[in-house]
């Protein structure tokens, strides 16, 4: 084998193999997306956060301007405090609500901007003062069965009394 | 009956003592390799044409094993996800499972039988025909002429192979998938974007991968160096090379994915 020949085949090799990292990172991975421009953080306290994660969408009317950057406990109020990075090209009225929802019936859960007609804009920092909690399905469930058992006790009991 | 039981026993200690002292060689023979690699870096001529033989040479099975793999992915993946309604899904099944395991895992398999077992079976008959003892004559440094430029040929070789393994699997994903099945093409590409993670996902598994590269092409130049210089010696050796750097595969990749994605 050709001492050159050889040489190009292993140049050859290692394009192909950095090619391939740049494929899984850019196409199959998200990094071309994933960059915001100069981002600023904002703060949301929720009783409840379901399923959320850290680096989970934020999203306004379906399109994504930020990321959850932390989740932590306050141990004051017992509240969930959540940190988002959002996207420096986009601001918010102050009285913009975060709702944790989900994506699906049993897709990944995100936070979601109803935006409101505040003229002043969250800055840096801020605190999003209405929240939504996540929707918990057994709690759902619960208040199903509680309403359906209440339903149930106010007509079941009218047939028995036109009986006698 | 109790002479029986004492030779089984003795057996048994020699067996355990032998691994033990074969484990502490290894591992000094690691530091002995990194301590002599200087020459392999410095002429990196030695390290490139090593990488022609272990890396370029094993490419052809790479390649086509991914595909197959990412091709048989898409198959099975679509038939369990259509019954629960979710086969825009099948793009995320592909991608994060070759992503995250099979492409390093496999890859790192194929690499031990292809390529591990050749450097084992190469420098076990350097050995055998004594070239190893006739370079020490010569004041050359085995270590560093022959082994060190080996083992990072396998170190470099090992990640860029199983990128490639990935990449050609959600290739084989998507010719079974999209083109084959017809899955929307659109949603199989922006889901698997949107759920696979370039630090948590891809970087993991190149990390992966690059502890396989280590491990093999450690086992591959050790059990060569260690070969008894005989015929039968030499294929033991190779044998041991393609049975323990599997299972090393296998164990390393439990615990590095018990590191990695505990679910956080």
């Amino acid at each position: 084998m050709n001492r050159t020949i050889l040489d190009l085949w292993v140049g050859f090799f290692v394009v192909a193999g950095i090619g391939a990292l740049l494929f899984l990172a850019m196409k199959v991975g998200n990094l071309s997306s994933a960059n915001l421009n100069d981002a600023y953080a904002l703060h949301a306290q929720f009783d409840n956060i379901g399923g959320l994660k850290v680096r989970a969408p934020v999203k306004s009317a379906g399109v994504v301007i930020g990321r959850v950057s932390a989740i932590r406990f306050d141990e004051r109020t017992y509240v969930a405090v959540v940190t988002m990075q959002i996207d420096g090209r986009y601001t918010f009225p102050r009285d913009t609500i975060a709702a944790i929802l989900t994506s699906g019936l049993l897709g990944e859960q995100y936070i979601g901007f109803s935006v409101g007609g505040d003229p002043d804009m969250l800055a840096a920092g801020d605190v999003l003062k209405k929240t939504q909690s996540a929707v918990v399905l057994e709690n759902l469930i619960g208040q199903f069965l509680f309403s359906k058992a209440a339903e149930g006790d106010s007509s079941a009991p009218a047939p028995q009394e036109k009986k006698p | 009956m109790p002479r029986r039981i004492l030779t089984g026993v003795r057996a048994l200690g020699r067996r355990v003592d032998d691994a033990i002292w074969r484990l502490g060689f290894a591992a000094r023979f690691l530091l002995m390799i990194l301590l002599y690699s200087g020459t392999a870096l410095r002429r990196f001529g030695l390290t490139v044409r090593q990488i022609y033989f272990s890396g370029v040479l094993s490419l052809i099975i790479i390649l086509v094993s991914g595909l197959f793999v990412g091709m048989v992915l898409g198959l099975q993946g679509y038939d369990t996800l259509q019954r629960y309604g979710s086969e825009e899904s099948l793009g995320v099944l592909v991608a994060l499972s070759l992503v995250r395991e099979l492409g390093p895992v496999v890859a790192g398999l194929l690499f031990a039988s292809r390529a591990g077992s050749a450097i084992t079976a190469e420098i076990g008959l350097m050995k055998a025909t004594e070239q190893l003892s006739a370079m020490e004559m010569m004041a050359v440094n085995p270590l560093a002429r022959v082994v060190a430029p080996r083992f990072w040929a396998g170190v470099i070789s090992m990640p860029l192979l199983a990128a490639m393994f990935s990449a050609m699997g959600v290739f084989g994903g998507y010719l079974v998938g999209v083109m084959l099945i017809g899955v929307d093409e659109g949603s199989f590409w922006s889901q698997m974007q949107s759920s696979v993670d370039v630090r948590e996902d891809i970087l993991n598994g190149v990390i992966k991968s690059f502890v396989f590269g280590v491990a093999i092409s450690l086992i591959a130049v050790f059990e060569g160096y260690d070969a008894e210089p005989t015929a039968e010696g030499v294929s033991g050796a190779t044998t041991r090379t393609v049975v323990i750097s599997s299972l090393a595969i296998l164990g390393l990749d439990f615990i590095l994915t018990a590191f990695m994605f505990r679910g956080t």
